[in-house]
């Protein structure tokens, strides 16, 4: 479904800042897996989300997305195989368009675009249905700018739209990081339906242990810009958030101590 | 100060303040929709009068002149459109060279000369300074101008419904969303440009039968008052919640507002060597507005705002 192999990228190469983020990143997803990927602050977990999303281009490697070597191609081509939430909430949604539209702009995803009408009248009647699936009232305010929209709204409108089309791939980067523990809880109980729902092979980082061993099927860890930790069926299930400290302890030399991910 | 002088002045302004409300329309789809403070307008401001001219002074009929200057300023917008995307040259100063650039181009069109005049009794024109007062109202260059924003409005509101025209908008709204949804950012980034600068180089083909001539400075400080007209619709007709058509008319009622006041400070007496420092001023107070409101005037100072206020 998804391979990755041999992935380097370096940022700010021969400069004073520079960073090794990903040192040879190897990882193969098979169809309906669900990872969730921990890793200390640097590790290389949103660099590898945007590796695989074409962001920029990687220094070395390979990236298959279903057999389609997806290394070259642009950002806005590869956005027909994948669906991504991001944090911030703010950078998934079009402030200033409505809901309809946003919901409109994602079922277009991967299709040419031409002067066809945006959004049509059955369309609506359909993103009416979908959003009742998030159950946040949303499919009564079709036509709300989504700028008016909570934070954790908008999170979870970027994860329909993320998989409206259905993606090969679904990558969440922390999306419930910049939510409130509630909302959070909502925004990620609605990532399970839905993944479940559609078998949707899904990435998901996070910084919450707990969610780490509770969610998805497989979990790797990150360290250094490589995975150093890749579990999953029974011997994941009975992973405990104890686990995950020594195995970190045993990797870094107690660098994770003050990390921010043992308050999680 | 003789208020007939004023009245008098008044339909010339209308209908001056209407064709650069076309203008204001196309600096609204970069300012606004794209979210790009596009410059190259000030050249193309003169780059669609000089096609028009050129070419009626060589046999063409008015309309295709007109169509071919509205081409000329899609070229424009499309070299400022690489310029920013292909080129990686931030948009100010990607508007900023090929404004630069054009001063020369248009001087060429214009077969060197700084200004080239077209008569009004010799050619057969659409709009004229001449046909603002005792014509029949479908000669009325005020009606003219008027269908021709009309058809503009209708047509923009028409193509920003479209998948590729909310693409656009969603561009302009937020890119990284934008190119995550599949959309190439740095095409419709070239189409809002093109599109822009085709509407004000058609404007300006209109301006300059309107005035009888095409000159080589007609387009300076074209930003400005296409900034002021957008700015002004927005302050006065905001409040009104109407749809995209509406904000767009709003525009052009902007302009025509910025052009009455122009009229009324010139009657007043004000140098009319002063006004593009005028000009420069009102917008600069109107583009702080926003600013200064959220800065020096906290919420809950109006009336019924929170107690602690």
């Amino acid at each position: 479904m998804l391979k990755i192999t041999g992935v380097k990228k370096t940022f700010n190469a021969g400069t004073i800042n520079e960073k090794a983020a990903l040192r040879g990143l190897n990882l193969t997803l098979n169809e309906g897996d669900f990872v969730t990927v921990i890793g200390g602050n640097g590790a290389g977990k949103s660099t590898m989300l945007n590796a695989i999303a074409g962001v920029w281009p990687v220094d070395e490697g390979s990236i298959f997305i279903d057999d389609i070597n997806v290394t070259k191609l642009p950002e806005h081509k590869r956005a027909s195989y994948l669906g991504r939430v991001f944090q911030d909430p703010m950078t998934g949604t079009a402030a200033s368009m409505m809901i309809e539209e946003n919901l409109a702009l994602a079922a277009r995803r991967g299709a040419r675009r031409g002067l066809r009408q945006g959004i049509t009248n059955s369309e609506r009647e359909e993103y009416k249905e979908r959003l009742k699936i998030l159950d946040l009232g949303l499919e009564e305010r079709l036509t709300s700018k989504v700028g008016l929209l909570s934070g954790g709204q908008r999170q979870a409108l970027t994860l329909l739209m993320a998989t409206l089309k259905r993606p090969k791939v679904l990558l969440l980067d922390e999306h419930t990081a910049a939510l409130d523990p509630k909302t959070a809880a909502k925004v990620l109980d609605a990532t399970d339906r839905i993944v479940s729902k559609d078998n949707l092979t899904t990435i998901m980082i996070t910084h919450n242990m707990k969610d780490a061993i509770v969610h998805g099927n497989r979990l790797v860890m990150m360290y250094e810009g490589r995975i150093i930790y890749d579990v999953a069926g029974e011997e994941k299930k009975s992973l405990k958030v104890s686990d995950l400290l020594a195995k970190f302890e045993q990797v870094s030399g107690g660098e994770f101590a003050n990390d921010r991910m043992i308050l999680a | 100060m003789n208020i007939t002088t004023l009245l008098n002045a008044m339909p010339g302004a209308c209908a001056q303040g209407l064709i650069w409300g076309i203008m204001a329309i196309g600096v609204y789809i970069t300012y606004k929709i794209l979210d790009l403070a596009d410059l190259t307008v000030d050249g193309t401001m003169c780059t669609g009068g000089a096609v028009c001219i050129m070419m009626m002074l060589n046999g063409q009929s008015v309309g295709v002149s007109l169509l071919c200057a509205f081409l000329a300023g899609m070229l424009a917008g499309l070299v400022t459109g690489i310029f920013h995307t292909a080129m990686g040259i931030p948009a100010i100063l990607a508007g900023i060279l090929t404004q630069l650039g054009l001063y020369s181009v248009n001087l060429r069109i214009m077969m060197g000369k700084s200004n080239q005049a077209l008569s009004v009794d010799k050619y057969n024109l659409l709009v004229s300074l001449r046909y603002v007062k005792g014509v029949p109202f479908y000669q009325n260059s005020i009606f003219v101008v008027m269908i021709f924003i009309l058809v503009i409005i209708a047509a923009l509101y028409w193509f920003f419904g479209t998948e590729l025209g909310c693409s656009i908008r969603a561009t302009g709204s937020n890119q990284n969303m934008s190119r995550a949804q599949g959309i190439n950012t740095n095409t419709r980034k070239i189409i809002g440009l093109m599109l822009s600068n085709g509407i004000v180089a058609l404007a300006s083909g209109l301006y300059a039968q309107y005035q009888g001539f095409a000159d080589v400075n007609m387009g300076r400080g074209a930003i400005v008052i296409g900034l002021a007209a957008v700015i002004i619709g927005q302050v006065v007709f905001g409040k009104i919640r109407g749809n995209f058509a509406f904000k767009l008319f709003a525009v052009a009622l902007g302009a025509i507002i910025y052009y009455l006041v122009i009229q009324v400070v010139l009657w007043m007496g004000l140098n009319s060597n002063d006004l593009k420092l005028l000009s420069a001023l009102v917008v600069a107070i109107f583009l702080a507005i926003p600013y200064m409101k959220g800065k020096y005037f906290a919420k809950g100072i109006r009336k019924g705002g929170s107690a602690n206020a």
